[in-house]
C-alpha cells in the first residue's frame, strides 16, 4: 500500500548510492556481528580462563570429539552453497529466471545439506555418547554458537524457500525488486558463510 | 550493483576463483592443524587462514570491491572498531593476574 | 481525508495490524504508557515495605494473595520481584519504546518530510514483537514463584538459579532486544535515505540526529546482552556453567551438579556492554525533545547547533568504552579501573556541552512558560544534578563507599525520572496537538507539571544523604541495621513523596483522555514552530505531506532580522519569508 510511494525501495538513492533493503540488511549483519562477537568474546573469555591442567582443561585433538572431516566437508559445502548464491543472482541480473531459479534450489539444498550432516552427524552422536552441553564449558560454546549458526542456517533456507516458491510472482512484477531481494538474501547468506569460517579452526582444529 | 558493473557475467569467473581459494585454504588450514605447532602459533595461523577466507567472501561475494557506497564501508569500520573493543574483554580479565589464575583466583 | 479514492483498510489493518508510522507510534506510546503506570505502581508498593517494615499494608494488602503477601506484608522474594521488574519495566518497556518507538516513530518521519518508515512492515513487526516480550514480562508474575526478583541487572550466580520467573524474564528480553534491532534498523535507513530534498544532514532537527545516533547505540549495543541472554538461557535450561565457577556453594551446599568453568563477570561484561550505551539511550532523545521545545519556546535558535551535534556523535562512540565503571567492585585490577574511570570524566565534557549549549540558548531568548516548556526547563537542572553525583561513581575511591547504595539510585532516578521522564511529558504536551489535532488543557498541565516537580524531588533528594549513610539499595527492611535505623525517617519521607508523585499524575491522566475529545481545536502549527512536522495536517493522514516538501533553511530560524514573522519554516522559501504581508 504504501511501499509503492515510498522512495528508493528499489531504486538506489542517488547520493547514497544504495536502495533501502541494501543498507537495511548490511545495518542488520552490523548487528549480527556484535552478536556472534560476544561468543567470540565468550569464548575467548573461557578458553584463556580455564587451566592448563586437571579435568577442566580446554580439551584438544581427540579429546574434543568433533571430527575435523565432517566439519571440513561442511565448510565445503558451505562455500560451495555461497557459490551457487551469487550465481543465482547473477543470472537474475541476466534475466535468465529458469537459471537463477536453479540455483537457488541448489543452494537450499546444499544447505539443508549441511544442517542434516550437523544434527545426524554431530549433535545426535555426541548425545549418543552422552556430551551434552552441561558436560564442560567447551561443549556448551560449541553447541551454543554452532546452533545459533544452525538457526540462522535454518532461517536462511526459509527466506531462500519462500523466494523459489511464492515468493518468485515478485519476478513477473518487478524484476529489478525481486533481483534486489535476491541480493540481500545473499549478503545474509555470505555472512552465514563467514561465521563458519571463523568456526570451524576455532572448534575443530584448535 | 550501479551501472558501473552492470555486466555482471564478468563476475562469474572471478566468484569460481575465489571458491577454488577457499577450498584450497580450508585443506591449508586443516592441514596446518597437524603441523603440531606450539598453541599460539597454531592459534596465529588458523585465524590468519580464516581472516584471508573472510576478507575473499566479503570482498567478492558480498561485493564489498565494487561498493563505492561510503554509508557501507561506514558501518563496517564502525562495527569492525566495536567488534574489537567486545573481544578484547577478556583481556581485561588478565591485566593484573597471569594468565590461568584468572577463575581459581575468584573462588 | 485523502482516503477518498483509494480503498479504505479494514478496522484491523487500520488500527491493529496497521504498517503507518503514525499508528504504531501511538500504539508504542499507550502501550508504553501503561507500562510505565503499572512501574511506578511497583515501586509504590515497595515504598510501603521501605517506609513501614513489616506492617500490614492498608486496604490493597490482601489482594496479592498468601504467596506474596501473607496476612498484608510483603514477603522478601515478591519485594525481590518488584524491584527487578520496576526496572525491568521502567526502562524496556517504559522509556526505551516512548522514546524510539513512540516519539522517534511518530515524530521522526514527518520531521524529516518522509510519507513512512523505510521499511513499514518491519515497523509493525518491531511493535509486536515488543508486545510480545511485554505480554512475557506480566505473565511472569504468575508463574510459581513469582517474577524475576535477581534485580533488573539479573547478576548470576543468583540468576542461574533464581526461580522460573527468570526463564521468562529471559524469554521477555529476546524479545524486547529484537524488537529494539529491528526498530534500530529501519530508523537509520530512514534517517539516511528518506530526507526531502534540500534537508542536509546539518539541517536537521537536533531530536532526529539524537534518534540517529541513538540507534546507532541500540544497533550495536544490544547483541551482545541478547548473546548473554541466550547464555544464561542454556545455563538455566541446558545445565551448562557460562557463569557458574568450579566449588560454587550456594546456601552451604557445594553445587557438584555443575561442570564449572564459567565466570559470573563474563555476565557483568556482556550486561553492562549493552548497559551503559542503553544509559545514553534514555537520555540522548530526551534531549531531543528537550532542545526542540526550548528552541520554539525562546523564539530563537540553538546556542551552538553544530557543538550539539558533535558532542552527540562523541557522546556515543565513547558510551560503547565506558561499561567497567560499573564493576570496580568486581577486582578487575587497578589498571582497568583507571582506564575506565578516565573514560568516565571524558564522557562527561559532551553531556556538559550539550548542557550548556541548551542553558544558553535561553539567553535572552523571549521566552513562553507553556507547558512544554516547563517541563523542558525543569529537564535542565535535575538531568544536571543527575549527571554530576555520577561523577563520584566513576572514580574509583569514591565508589568504593558509594557502590550499591541508596546514592545510586538517587544519582540515576536523577538522569531517568525528573530528567528523562519529564522530557517525555514536554515531548507530550508539546506534540499532543500534532497527533490529536487537539491542545491539552494547560491549567491541568501547569498542575500536573508543579506538583510533579516538588514530589519527584522529595522522593529522590532524600537518597543522597541515604547513601552516603551507607544504606544498600537492595535492602527489605534497612532498620535492622544501626545505621540503616538512624535514616529511616528519611526513607519515610521518600515514600510519602513517591505516593503523593503518584496522586499528581491524575490531573495528566485526566487531561490526557479527556482532552482527545474535548480538547480545543488547533490548526496544524499551533506554536508557530519551524520544523517540518508542523507542515503536514493535525493528524496527519496517510502519507502525512499532500504534497512532498522542500527545505530551504536550517531547522531553528526563529526571529531572523527583517522576517516578516518570528519563525521561518523550513519548507518556506527565503522570498516568501521577508514579504511583508
Amino acid at each position: 500500500m504504501s511501499a509503492e510511494v515510498l522512495p528508493y525501495t528499489i531504486k538506489p538513492h542517488p547520493v547514497t548510492g544504495l536502495y533501502n533493503g541494501k543498507f537495511g540488511v548490511w545495518l542488520f549483519l552490523a548487528s549480527e556481528v556484535m552478536l556472534f562477537g560476544a561468543l567470540f568474546s565468550t569464548y575467548i573469555f573461557l578458553r584463556i580462563g580455564a587451566p592448563e591442567t586437571g579435568p577442566a582443561a580446554w580439551p584438544s585433538g581427540e579429546e574434543t570429539h568433533l571430527s575435523w572431516k565432517i566439519g571440513g566437508l561442511n565448510t565445503l559445502i558451505l562455500i560451495l552453497s555461497s557459490v551457487t548464491m551469487v550465481l543465482a543472482w547473477v543470472q537474475f541480473k541476466m534475466d535468465n529466471f529458469g537459471k537463477g531459479r536453479l540455483y537457488l534450489a541448489i543452494t537450499a539444498i546444499l544447505a539443508i545439506a549441511f544442517v542434516a550432516i550437523k544434527f545426524k552427524f554431530e549433535y545426535a552422536h555426541k548425545f549418543h555418547m552422552d556430551i551434552v552441553p552441561s558436560t564442560s564449558v567447551f561443549f556448551a560454546i560449541y553447541y551454543t554458537m554452532t546452533g545459533l549458526h544452525a538457526l540462522h542456517i535454518i532461517g536462511g533456507v526459509v527466506v531462500i524457500c519462500y523466494f523459489i516458491g511464492p515468493g518468485a510472482k515478485l519476478w513477473d512484477q518487478n524484476r529489478e525488486y525481486y533481483t534486489n531481494r535476491i541480493e540481500c538474501t545473499g549478503l545474509y547468506w555470505h555472512f552465514v558463510d563467514l561465521v563458519w569460517i571463523f568456526l570451524f579452526p576455532i572448534l575443530y582444529l584448535l | 550493483m550501479s551501472d558501473a558493473h552492470a555486466d555482471v557475467s564478468k563476475h562469474v569467473k572471478a566468484y569460481i576463483a575465489v571458491f577454488a581459494t577457499l577450498a584450497v585454504l580450508t585443506i591449508i588450514t586443516v592441514w596446518a592443524s597437524t603441523w603440531h605447532l606450539s598453541h599460539p602459533m597454531a592459534i596465529a595461523v588458523a585465524l590468519a587462514i580464516a581472516s584471508v577466507k573472510a576478507t575473499l567472501v566479503a570482498m567478492i561475494f558480498m561485493h564489498l570491491k565494487w561498493e563505492k557506497a561510503g554509508n557501507i564501508w561506514f558501518v563496517i569500520v564502525l562495527t569492525v572498531f566495536f567488534f574489537v573493543v567486545l573481544v578484547s574483554i577478556p583481556a581485561l580479565m588478565h591485566s593484573d593476574r597471569p594468565l590461568g589464575t584468572v577463575f581459581s583466583s575468584w573462588g | 481525508m485523502s482516503g477518498d479514492h483509494h480503498h479504505e483498510p479494514s478496522f484491523i489493518r487500520k488500527y491493529v495490524f496497521s504498517v503507518d508510522h503514525k499508528v504504531i507510534g501511538v500504539q508504542y506510546g499507550i502501550t508504553a504508557l501503561s507500562f510505565l503506570f503499572l512501574g511506578f505502581c511497583l515501586m509504590m508498593l515497595m515504598r510501603w515495605q521501605l517506609a513501614y517494615p513489616g506492617e500490614k499494608m492498608p486496604y490493597i494488602g490482601n489482594i496479592f494473595g498468601e504467596a506474596a503477601m501473607p496476612g498484608g506484608v510483603m514477603l522478601p522474594e515478591f519485594y525481590n520481584s518488584l524491584g527487578a521488574m520496576h526496572g525491568t519495566i521502567m526502562i524496556f518497556l517504559g522509556v526505551v519504546p516512548l522514546l524510539v518507538g513512540a516519539f522517534g516513530n511518530y515524530v521522526m518521519p514527518l520531521q524529516i518530510g518522509a510519507p513512512d518508515m523505510a521499511f513499514p512492515k518491519l515497523n509493525m513487526m518491531s511493535y509486536w514483537v515488543y508486545f510480545v516480550g511485554g505480554v512475557v514480562m506480566i505473565t511472569s508474575f504468575f508463574v510459581p514463584g513469582g517474577a524475576a526478583n535477581s534485580g533488573w541487572t539479573s547478576y548470576p550466580p543468583l540468576s542461574d538459579i533464581a526461580t522460573a520467573g527468570q526463564t521468562w524474564w529471559l524469554f521477555g528480553m529476546v524479545c524486547l532486544i529484537t524488537s529494539s534491532l529491528l526498530g534500530s534498523v529501519n530508523f537509520i535507513v530512514t534517517i539516511i535515505q528518506l530526507r526531502v530534498e534540500g534537508l542536509t544532514m546539518f539541517r536537521l532537527p537536533f531530536f532526529v540526529w539524537a534518534q540517529l545516533i541513538t540507534s546507532f547505540l541500540l544497533l550495536l549495543a544490544f547483541p551482545p546482552l541478547e548473546a548473554a541472554g541466550v547464555l544464561q538461557l542454556m545455563d538455566r535450561l541446558a545445565g551448562t556453567s557460562f557463569f557458574l565457577p568450579e566449588g560454587l556453594v550456594v546456601s552451604g551446599v557445594l553445587q557438584t551438579q555443575i561442570s564449572g568453568g564459567g565466570s559470573p563477570l563474563l555476565w557483568q561484561h556482556l550486561f553492562w556492554f549493552l548497559a551503559h550505551p542503553e544509559v545514553y539511550v534514555l537520555i540522548l532523545p530526551a534531549l531531543g525533545i528537550v532542545a526542540e521545545v526550548i528552541a520554539n519556546n525562546t523564539r530563537k535558535p540553538l546556542w551552538g547547533y553544530r557543538a550539539m551535534i558533535y558532542s552527540t556523535i562523541f557522546l556515543g562512540f565513547m558510551s560503547f568504552i565506558v561499561w567497567a565503571h560499573h564493576m570496580f567492585m568486581t577486582g578487575m585490577g587497578t589498571k582497568i579501573s583507571a582506564f575506565f574511570a578516565t573514560t568516565t570524566m571524558i564522557i562527561s565534557i559532551p553531556s556538559v556541552v550539550i548542557l550548556t549549549a541548551l542553558v544558553i540558548s535561553l539567553y535572552q531568548g523571549a521566552i513562553r512558560f507553556t507547558v512544554p516548556m516547563l517541563f523542558a526547563l525543569a529537564f535542565l537542572p535535575m538531568f544536571a544534578i543527575g549527571g554530576l553525583t555520577g561523577l563520584p561513581l566513576g572514580l574509583p575511591a569514591a565508589d568504593i563507599h558509594l557502590h550499591d547504595t541508596y546514592y545510586v539510585i538517587g544519582h540515576f532516578h536523577y538522569v531517568v525520572a525528573p530528567g528523562t521522564i519529564f522530557a517525555i511529558f514536554a515531548g507530550i504536551y508539546f506534540w499532543y496537538p500534532k497527533v490529536t489535532g487537539r491542545m491539552l488543557n494547560s491549567t491541568l498541565g501547569y498542575i500536573h507539571f508543579f506538583f510533579s516537580f516538588i514530589f519527584i524531588n522529595i522522593v529522590f533528594m532524600p537518597m543522597f544523604w541515604q547513601g552516603m549513610a551507607g544504606v544498600s539499595r537492595r535492602l527489605y527492611n534497612q532498620t535492622v541495621y544501626a545505621h540503616g535505623d538512624a535514616v529511616q525517617s528519611l526513607t519515610v519521607m521518600s515514600s510519602w513523596g513517591a505516593w503523593m508523585l503518584g496522586l499528581a499524575q491524575i490531573p495528566f491522566i485526566i487531561n490526557f483522555f479527556i482532552s482527545r475529545f474535548a480538547g480545543k481545536k488547533v490548526s496544524n502549527n499551533p506554536w508557530h514552530a519551524t520544523t517540518l512536522e508542523w507542515l503536514a495536517p493535525s493528524p496527519p493522514p496517510h502519507g502525512n505531506f499532500e504534497t512532498v516538501p522542500v527545505v530551504y533553511r536550517g531547522p531553528y530560524e526563529y526571529s531572523v532580522p527583517g522576517a516578516s514573522e518570528d519563525f521561518n519554516p523550513q519548507h518556506v522559501t527565503t522570498e516568501a519569508c521577508s514579504s511583508v504581508s
